[in-house]
């Protein structure tokens, strides 16, 4: 699986605001570039980062050719119970990786 | 009188050691001339993309490689102690082969004798996240080039070459590096030419880079022709740049923009 680092807070209070920063290893080639031989390199990008709270879907977001390589995204949610929170990243090639964090909700 | 020596000798490297401290050193680091949000990001190990390749380099430290079926970790251990200091003393001499090396030569040195393994490419992938997890280890330890007398020669020529004019605009590397360093060269900030965070995550190429594609870079950049790829002239210039920038703390692996 491709190499993950993420940032998301180990424990906080409900009701809170957490950041959630997430950095995945991937070369997001556009599909526009042509490679050593002259021809086009096929694309190969990740399609679609979710995250979710105990199943529960919070964040979502869709990745274009423009996005760049080794795409990090930083988001914010409301701390509601302890549990996971389990980040997914899908994209061409049949990318899948996945992460998950546990956090405690005080 | 002995004594009175030493105690001079004492106050003299305490003045040293105070001046440094208090930013009497006029050299500036790459990561002094970024922008604060490109710092954070570098600082993060959770932000710097090149703990990626970090983290894939501690995979590789521990995986059996070649005829001899060793890992990196079967002769060095825990990289966090055998490691610690190493980068920041490359290129030094090999005495296996009595030559010098960086460390990704070295790095390939002990693939082919110890791990019997073929040589990692050039500049790829797999070597690179190598030398970022071992240059990870020199963090904030000074930049300390061994004072071996083969390497002086080295570094002379590596003096010339950053000193000698070049290419088609006729520049040499001082030209702009130490004659106009801090300036701008259109929105960018020239820097000192401080090695001091290779191998670097660079935004530009949105990978990690050696420090030889960034010499080719800039050598490109003046219109010269590039040394054809494992030439003398990259190391003699790596030589001469760490021994430059001595006693500089390694940032490695950094960004740059």
């Amino acid at each position: 699986m491709a190499n993950v680092l993420v940032n998301a807070p180990k424990t906080a209070k409900k009701g809170d605001t957490v950041e959630i920063k997430a950095l995945i290893m991937h070369p997001m080639e556009t599909g526009f570039r042509p490679g050593t031989n002259g021809r086009i390199i096929p694309r190969n990008i990740v399609e679609d980062f979710s995250a979710t709270w105990n199943g529960r879907e919070i964040f979502r977001m869709k990745m274009s050719p423009a996005v760049a390589a080794n795409p990090f995204v930083s988001f914010f949610t409301v701390a509601t119970e302890s549990g996971t929170i389990a980040l997914r990243w899908s994209g061409d090639e049949g990318f899948v990786a996945e992460h998950r964090v546990a956090i405690t909700v005080t | 009188m002995t004594r009175l020596r030493l105690g001079l000798t004492l106050t003299a490297v305490f003045c040293t050691s105070f001046a440094v401290a208090q930013g009497g050193d006029p050299r500036r680091s790459g990561y002094q001339e970024m922008g604060p949000a490109l710092q954070k990001m570098q600082d993060d190990d959770t932000a710097n993309p090149a703990m990626l390749y970090a983290q894939s380099g501690a995979t590789a430290w521990t995986e059996k490689a070649g005829l001899a079926g060793k890992a990196c970790a079967d002769c060095h251990g825990d990289a966090a102690v055998s490691m610690k200091g190493v980068a920041a003393r490359y290129p030094a001499i090999a005495p296996s082969i009595d030559k010098p090396v960086d460390l990704e030569g070295r790095i390939n040195l002990c693939r082919t004798t110890h791990q019997q393994a073929p040589e990692l490419a050039a500049e790829s992938d797999d070597l690179l996240a190598l030398g970022a997890y071992v240059a990870l280890q020199s963090r904030g330890l000074p930049i300390a080039p061994p004072d071996e007398p083969k390497l002086a020669a080295v570094r002379s020529a590596g003096a010339d070459l950053y000193k000698g004019r070049q290419g088609q605009l006729n520049l040499s590397c001082a030209n702009c590096h130490d004659d106009n360093a801090g300036r701008k060269l259109a929105g960018a900030t020239i820097p000192q030419a401080h090695p001091t965070g290779y191998p670097i995550y660079r935004l530009e190429w949105q990978a990690l880079g050696s420090l030889r594609r960034r010499l080719r870079n800039c050598i490109v950049g003046m219109r010269a022709e590039p040394w054809r790829p494992g030439a003398p002239e990259y190391l003699a210039l790596e030589a001469y740049l760490m021994d430059r920038a001595r006693g500089m703390p390694m940032d490695a692996p950094g960004v740059r923009p």
